[in-house]
């Protein structure tokens, strides 16, 4: 069974997002990195970029897939988890503990969009 | 929309968990646990894969080696018993109609392997080509089921666990064994770049060597996804990829496979034109220097336009490196020649290098 973290906002395309203040952090969920099978490249977006709610902003790539990132918030990227780079398979080992980025949140109001974990745990079944 | 088909090992599969896709018609598995550790496994020790979805084609009779020399590029005239042959039935064009092994079993006696996409396809076609030769065609594929065991450790595995006698088989070459009640097929063979067999078998066969290898706990099953990373490693061409109906063997590299100096065949005229005039594209290898993947499709480019397309790609499990094949205008494929691949918004560099990404291992 997969894990789902009380507290986090959820999308339907399998990323969580953290609030912080008016930052967030992105990664994918414990249901994505176990559909995805072994992590091999993390294409990750640069610091500055502009991401949009539900748009691609990089890619997760198993051994044999592409499958793109989209973003759960609009907002523009402060920070990337360079860990990544050298360690994609840390998205395998723990997907809640190894965000992909920070962002800083563009408008709130976007959070209603999402789900919280209840209503993630049940899409997942 | 015609139903999905299932091998003899179907129920094998889900029963150990397999991720399963379509492939060539069938409910295949593509990984069991992971494809690293399966690729790992028939690198340095045993993989068992079900390839009970590839095709077997049996022709027999007085005229069959004329004729199968006719529709097959490789030349198996006057070959001893026990030979086997790689090569490609072509179009008039030159194009691939498939490509395939062919197994000397007797004097008239012959056994295609062919792709399990192609079948249907390649079966009309020998068909087809046949008339005015005194042969029998037989379309077995309903009734074989089909193991590929690789990796250094399958010849102990085999001899040891199933008690057959396969250390005398040299490489690409094949023999009879009676065992259990029925004549059994094996081969030393593959699709992986290591020593390896492929053992042919009734699906009750098949299903006691699956049973007995697996049940070892020496020899890991092994999905589709795992035969794909090996193949392409050690740049072996996959049917739909790197050679199709608009993709000649010289323009796949795959030149010594086609013999010219043999009696007509067909598409001989085509490939002898495109020989003498040079090929205008051609698979090659190309090395990225980033850990971006090159996936099938994408497009690669050179002065500033595009010269044609990744065929198969990936981050290689043996070597850790971003490496495809890819089909392009052949001004552009000589070893070293810089190019840039589209990745999604991106463009990466990569070098052309020979398409051997790791070395093959087999036993000759």
């Amino acid at each position: 069974m997969s894990t789902v973290l009380d507290g986090l906002y959820y999308s339907e395309s399998h990323e969580w997002l953290k609030v912080e203040g008016e930052f967030g952090y992105i990664g994918i969920t414990d249901y994505a990195q176990h559909q995805l099978g072994s992590v091999v490249y993390v294409d990750l977006p640069e610091v500055d970029d502009e991401l949009n709610q539900g748009e691609e902003f990089g890619a997760v790539e198993s051994v044999k897939a592409a499958s793109d990132l989209l973003s759960p918030i609009s907002g523009t990227v402060v920070e990337i988890n360079e860990a990544l780079e050298d360690k994609p398979e840390l998205l395998n080992e723990d997907a809640f503990n190894n965000w992909i980025c920070k962002v800083k949140i563009s408008d709130p109001e976007e959070l209603k969009n999402l789900m919280d974990a209840e209503a993630y745990k049940a899409i997942c079944e | 929309m015609e139903d999905i088909l299932k091998t003899c090992l179907h129920q094998k599969h889900l029963d150990l968990g397999a991720k399963m896709m379509p492939f060539g018609g069938f409910d295949m598995p593509i990984e069991y646990t992971s494809i690293i550790e399966e690729h790992n496994a028939v690198r340095h020790a045993a993989g068992i894969f079900d390839v009970s979805h590839m095709g077997e084609i049996l022709i027999t009779g007085p005229d069959s080696e004329r004729y199968i020399n006719y529709i097959f590029t490789n030349n198996i005239r006057g070959a001893e018993p026990g030979k086997i042959f790689y090569g490609m039935l072509l179009y008039p064009d030159g194009g691939t109609v498939d490509d395939l092994l062919v197994y000397k079993m007797g004097e008239e006696r012959f056994f295609l392997v062919v792709n399990a996409s192609n079948i249907a396809k390649d079966y009309q076609w020998i068909v087809e080509h046949s008339a005015g030769y005194n042969l029998n065609i037989e379309n077995q594929s309903d009734y074989y089921g089909e193991v590929a065991v690789q990796g250094p450790r399958a010849e102990a595995c085999i001899e040891e666990l199933l008690h057959l006698e396969v250390k005398d088989l040299q490489f690409y070459t094949c023999k009879e064994i009676e065992c259990d009640g029925e004549t059994i097929i094996v081969s030393r063979t593959g699709y992986t770049g290591e020593d390896g067999f492929e053992i042919y078998g009734s699906h009750a066969f098949i299903n006691r060597v699956w049973d007995v290898l697996v049940g070892s706990k020496q020899v890991l099953p092994c999905g589709l996804g795992c035969r794909d990373t090996l193949r392409f490693e050690v740049g072996l061409p996959l049917y739909g990829h790197e050679l199709e109906k608009d993709i000649t063997p010289i323009e796949a590299g795959l030149g010594m496979f086609v013999k010219l100096d043999k009696d007509d065949f067909i598409g001989k005229e085509a490939i002898a034109r495109q020989k003498a005039e040079g090929a205008k594209r051609k698979i090659v290898g190309i090395e990225l220097a980033d850990k971006a993947i090159p996936r099938s499709g994408y497009e690669v480019y050179a002065d500033g336009k595009v010269i044609g397309h990744v065929t198969t790609g990936y981050n290689s499990i043996s070597t850790g490196k971003s490496v495809c094949m890819a089909l392009i205008d052949s001004a552009y494929a000589a070893l070293g020649t810089e190019v840039e691949i589209h990745i999604r918004k991106k463009f990466f560099k990569g070098t052309v290098v020979k398409k051997r990404f790791y070395e093959k291992n087999y036993k000759k």
